[in-house]
């Protein structure tokens, strides 16, 4: 008999299951349920990425490309940075084409993180930084940011963590969960901490092209960062792509070519068609994502006041496409509140403790629905607060 | 004001405080913005997209092709006009390509249909052709899908 215990790695078997996942499968199994639960865009591809990429099929280019994506898309991403941080990556050497800001998440921590490395993980923040850090026999080690700051990583907060082990910062921002982001000045106060030190920032913008105000801005643009800084970024949320699994990375040759080196031999290139894709994406879709960018705006500020005037209290996010209300009025935990949201008014949200612990007392909630659909559920909400009330 | 425009194309039951938060103003802009629409007739009315299918059956609509003789002083005008005017027509427009307008009209049945292209369509001075063509099915109508609920493709929940 096999003895399946001995055949996996402790580090796979101590990692926890999503809390996400345990919610789905509550929701899942009840009916008529309406979600405010999802991750990704309610638009479609723009048709011309879709169309590009049926002509590219029908061609048949359908072989393996270099390893770091095709040169054509490697210029295309190179002067995307130019344009919108305003900062130069060699095409060559500095950028990979990844399969998602996944994959460019995995290989970057795998490059840099060995046993015994401390990794600071700003939270509430997207699920996979900590179990990856952990595979990689690295310590997590969550900073928690607080809505008083607007959610925004302060100076203080990261020198506390650091220690002679900390080997990365993983800085993510606009933020899933909270919709936060930092302006210049709150990134320069980082910066000016990490200087003379020789952690890593590996700052996840894969929502960058989301933001409600002000431009984003990376922490690559502060004084001393480029060299200490890998950018994440890729296609899914800008250009509404998450299927198609496309991101890139980019950073200081001296690290990005260490890091190629696993993603030549992980995963030999990204997917070709989706590559195709993205180069009409990048040459003639931008306005596009503007056009998405305006129909996320009014949608944030109907759901934000909504819950403003339900009484949960809401941070007005400013990037991304969540809000992060408050249920701490309730009393309930951030579990229990959303399990009875869902089977009393069949309403999924995900629980904010699922984003680390500092999530908790919030729940996330995401805009990327049509106004009929945020209307329907903020009623059904109501209903189940003004129900709970009067218990 | 044309985001406004578009977001009453896509709901116009969207309340002005709904509205106002949405454009990121007061209430009192909105209500000033939809007056001044109206009275410039930019907004000409508001009106419920129905399936027609699920409240009577029995309805029948037909898109007729016209061809005319542009009159020497109005050109197609007059005649849009006229045909516009009749209750039974829902839309006339005038087109490029190988007809002159376009005249969408419903009755109770294909007689009803038949009977105003012979007697009032084909009556007017100018007309000189008709060709009527049934509607079968209604897909999509003002950029809503008729014929069944656009369905989610995504999970419920996802990181
Ligand atoms: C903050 C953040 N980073 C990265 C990802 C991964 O995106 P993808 O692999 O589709 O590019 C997500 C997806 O939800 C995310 O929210």
């Amino acid at each position: 008999m096999i003895d399946y215990d001995k055949v996996i790695v402790n580090a796979a078997k101590e990692m926890k299951p999503s809390g996400i996942r345990k919610f789905f499968d509550i929701a899942q199994k009840l009916e008529g349920v309406i979600s405010l639960g999802v991750g990704e865009p309610d638009f479609q591809t723009p048709w011309k990425i879709r169309q590009t990429a049926i002509k590219t099929l029908e061609k048949g280019k359908t072989t393996y490309t270099g390893n770091r994506g095709l040169s054509e898309l490697l210029e295309e991403i190179s002067e995307y940075f130019e344009d919108t941080i305003g900062i130069e990556y060699d095409a060559e050497k500095e950028i990979i084409v990844t399969v998602g800001g996944s994959e460019a998440i995995d290989i970057s921590i795998r490059a840099m993180v060995e046993p015994g490395d401390e990794v600071l993980i700003v939270e509430p923040s997207f699920v996979c930084y900590a179990p990856m850090v952990s595979l990689a026999g690295g310590v997590p080690v969550p900073i928690a940011t607080k809505v008083e700051n607007k959610f925004r990583l302060t100076a203080e907060e990261l020198k506390e963590k650091i220690t002679d082990k900390t080997k990365l910062l993983i800085l993510p921002f606009p933020n899933n969960p909270t919709g936060a982001v930092m302006r210049k000045k709150d990134l320069d106060a980082i910066a000016d901490v990490l200087k003379d030190t020789n952690i890593v920032v590996l700052s996840d913008e894969i929502y960058s092209e989301l933001t409600y105000g002000e431009k984003h801005c990376s922490i690559a643009q502060c004084e001393g960062m480029r060299e200490r800084t890998i950018v994440i970024n890729g296609f899914s949320k800008s250009f509404a792509m998450t299927g198609w699994r496309l991101g890139f990375l980019a950073g200081p040759k001296e690290i990005v070519q260490h890091i190629f080196k696993i993603h030549q031999y992980a995963i030999m290139c990204s997917p070709t068609t989706s590559q195709y894709a993205a180069i009409a994406g990048l040459k003639y879709c931008r306005s596009d994502v503007k056009k998405m960018v305006d129909e996320y705006n009014m949608r944030r500020r109907f759901v934000v006041d909504g819950f403003n005037k339900l009484g949960l209290e809401c941070f007005s996010p400013e990037g991304a496409f969540y809000v992060f209300p408050s249920i701490k009025s309730t009393g309930l935990s951030s579990k229990d509140f959303c399990e009875q949201l869902v089977y009393s008014k069949k309403v999924a949200v995900v629980p904010g403790d699922a984003f680390g612990e500092s999530g908790e007392g919030f729940i996330r909630v995401s805009y990327a629905y049509s106004v009929n659909h945020l209307k329907e559920a903020l009623k059904r909400i109501g209903e189940f607060l003004d129900e709970f009330h009067n218990k | 004001m044309d985001a406004l425009i578009n977001l009453l194309k896509t709901n116009a039951r969207l309340t002005n405080a709904e509205l106002a938060v949405m454009l990121d103003t007061d209430e009192k802009t909105i209500a000033t913005c939809i007056e001044t629409l109206e009275e410039k007739g930019i907004i000409k009315g508001y009106t419920a997209i129905v399936n027609d299918e699920l409240v009577d059956d029995e309805n029948v609509t037909a898109l007729i092709e016209v061809k005319v003789t542009p009159q020497s002083q109005s050109g197609f005008d007059a005649i849009a006009r006229t045909i516009a005017s009749y209750e039974e027509v829902e839309a006339c427009t005038l087109m490029s390509g190988t007809y002159d307008l376009c005249v969408t009209v419903s009755g109770k049945n294909l007689r009803d249909i038949s009977l105003f292209v012979a007697q009032r369509l084909a009556g007017i001075e100018g007309v000189l052709s008709t060709a009527t063509n049934f509607v079968l099915k209604r897909y999509k109508d003002n950029n809503i899908v008729i014929i069944d609920e656009e369905t989610d493709e995504r999970g419920l929940i996802s990181p």
